[in-house]
């Protein structure tokens, strides 16, 4: 199925492109622990984003429990990595263990609740998150309670490990990047995250993604053509809770530690609601576009005011507003800026503006 | 033989009694007529039969099976298509895409497809286009076109002819008759000249009762009748 692509539709895929470009080449274009720690979350979070967005965006369900999703997979594998010590096996059981649990709750929950109305329906996947959060802090003898736990990830990604070494058995550096484990453990979060992006992208893009955004569009029409929207909305969130699963697990492999705040908690489900509202809802690429900004000024907003404030010393009130505590403040303000000036996010507003062929 | 029966049928919305007693049998072949003033409960009646609301008392057979409590997709899957009187087509998809939805497949069976851009040209070339992007008269071919991309045994269609100028009145007629050369059509109509030129039987449904049925030529012949129930003057 195609559709001629507008002016605006090519800027926004020509951006991701070049944050595609950005990620892949992170670890040798922006050399420091910091920067690969900001590059990982960022993948992640693209499909995490994404992955709601196929809910959201694509079918017009609102759910405050993809965290809890999210966190299923993330203590999946930290729990089967504590447990069965740091092998793929322990990976693999951990993963297909998360996806497992969520798609039994994704489908009872979807089964159940998907018939009643979008604000019932929010309300009782709200009620589901706080379940899986009390869960988490209570059974702190799976979970390590509200301290997580903290365990090691398979060989190759210890930062110690050398990827490749020269006569004198030192790591060979590829333009001054060591090759080791740190860099083996990136590329496993890259490589995966844009695995699972591309499948959602050939889901939409298939002849069920079509069905989507005809439920979303109008549910008795949809009904009417002859598909059951209850079934179709159930897959979704099926399908989004799985790959918010994997999601987990990814992020759980990367950061070695896995608690309530890295994983369960409001404020990332906060995050997700607006890196796909910033980026646009129903297109994909607006997740891409959420998640990066988002990301970005979580990291370096409060540096970048810190500078701006020293700059500007000696100016009256404007250091004084620039203060680096401030900076949520000021993050508050540009949210208020974008949704203003993008009302359909940045991916829908730019694609509309430039729908000239 | 009867393609759909309307077994005494009365509907609800909310409390109120929109159809107190609906009994009408389709037969296959040809397009069925019914006519109404306007708020009579054709429409009504329609969404009825594909399950949107749900009749009670009363029931529905489409070829001699009980479809009354069969959610509406499972009405739709046996053969059943609605063209809604808003044309209920999805603005935010392409033609292509708005079409592909109806096909049992996922793919498009090329015959069927050359026909219908033979019936509606402007199908074909606006193939890439967002349905929001047509014509009122081009969004209405297009309501028609997801009707007929597969094969039917009945299409249900609800005042096809509003709002549209009269030379794509005169080729939706044309579509129409080729259509009901190979499916039945129960067409909800208040445009009486372009009733009067499709159908072969009819009903005349008021205050939510039929007030009338039999054949459309006996119906044209009797001016008396027309000016009863329709306000017709002769």
């Amino acid at each position: 199925m195609t559709t001629i692509p507008t002016k605006g539709d090519r800027i926004v895929k020509a951006a991701v492109l070049i944050i595609a470009g950005l990620l892949l080449f992170a670890p040798f274009l922006f050399q420091d622990i910091r920067s690969l720690e900001v590059a990982a979350r960022i993948c992640v979070f693209i499909v995490l984003v994404a992955s709601y967005d196929l809910l959201i965006g694509y079918t017009g369900i609102v759910s405050f429990a993809h965290t809890m999703f999210f966190g299923f997979g993330a203590y999946g594998a930290a729990i089967s990595l504590k447990q069965m010590g740091p092998g793929w096996d322990a990976v693999v059981v951990g993963a297909l263990s998360g996806v497992l649990v969520s798609t039994i709750v994704a489908i009872a929950i979807g089964l159940l609740s998907l018939r009643v109305k979008a604000i019932f329906f929010a309300m009782i996947t709200l009620a589901a998150a706080s379940v899986a959060m009390v869960l988490a802090s209570q059974l702190s003898q799976f979970t390590g309670g509200e301290d997580g736990i903290t365990y090691k990830t398979p060989d190759i990604f210890k930062t110690a490990t050398k990827l490749m070494v020269d006569d004198n058995n030192k790591v060979v550096r590829l333009f001054g990047v060591k090759l080791n484990g740190k860099l083996a453990a990136y590329y496993f979060v890259f490589a995966t995250c844009l695995m699972l992006f591309l499948v959602m992208l050939r889901l939409v893009g298939s002849p069920i993604g079509t069905v989507l955004k005809a439920i979303r569009e109008n549910e008795a029409r949809a009904e009417a053509v002859g598909y059951r929207v209850v079934a179709y909305r159930t897959f979704v969130f099926c399908i989004a809770a799985i790959i918010a699963s994997l999601a987990g697990t990814i992020y759980a492999m990367w950061l070695k530690y896995t608690g309530p705040d890295t994983t369960l908690s409001f404020t990332i489900m906060i995050d997700i609601l607006l890196m796909v509202v910033i980026g646009g809802m129903g297109t994909l690429w607006g997740a891409v576009i959420g998640a990066v900004l988002l990301v970005l000024a979580q990291y370096y907003l409060r540096d970048l005011m810190g500078t701006a404030a020293e700059a500007l010393h000696g100016i009256p009130i404007l250091p004084y507003a620039l203060e680096p505590d401030r900076w949520l403040f000021w993050l508050g303000i540009i949210f208020i800026l974008l949704v203003y000036f993008f009302p359909k996010g940045i991916a829908g507003t730019i694609a509309e503006r430039g729908a000239k062929p | 033989m009867t393609l759909l029966s309307l077994n005494s049928m009365k509907t609800n919305i909310g409390q109120y009694s929109v159809l107190h007693d609906i009994s009408i049998n389709v037969p296959e072949g040809g397009v069925f007529v019914l006519l109404g003033r306007n708020g009579a409960g054709k429409t009504t009646t329609l969404r009825s039969i594909m399950g949107l609301w749900k009749p009670s008392p009363g029931s529905v057979t489409f070829r001699g099976q009980d479809i009354t409590n069969l959610h509406t997709a499972d009405i739709a899957r046996l053969g059943i298509a609605f063209v809604p009187e808003n044309m209920g087509i999805f603005g935010g998809l392409t033609i292509e895409e708005n079409l592909i939805l109806a096909t049992k497949t996922g793919q498009f069976d090329q015959t069927r497809l050359d026909r219908v851009w033979e019936l509606f040209p402007a199908m074909k070339t606006f193939w890439t286009k967002q349905a929001w992007s047509l014509s009122g008269g081009q969004k209405q071919m297009l309501a028609v076109s997801r009707a007929i991309i597969e094969q039917r045994d009945l299409i249900l269609i609800d005042e096809p002819t509003k709002g549209l100028a009269p030379s794509i009145i005169d080729a939706m007629a044309d579509a129409f008759r080729e259509i009901s050369e190979t499916t039945t059509i129960l067409l909800v109509e208040q445009n009486f000249q372009f009733a009067k030129s499709l159908g072969r039987d009819m009903a005349v449904i008021d205050d939510g009762r039929i007030a009338h049925a039999g054949t459309m030529a006996d119906f044209v012949a009797d001016k008396e009748l027309q000016e009863s129930l329709l306000s017709l003057s002769a």
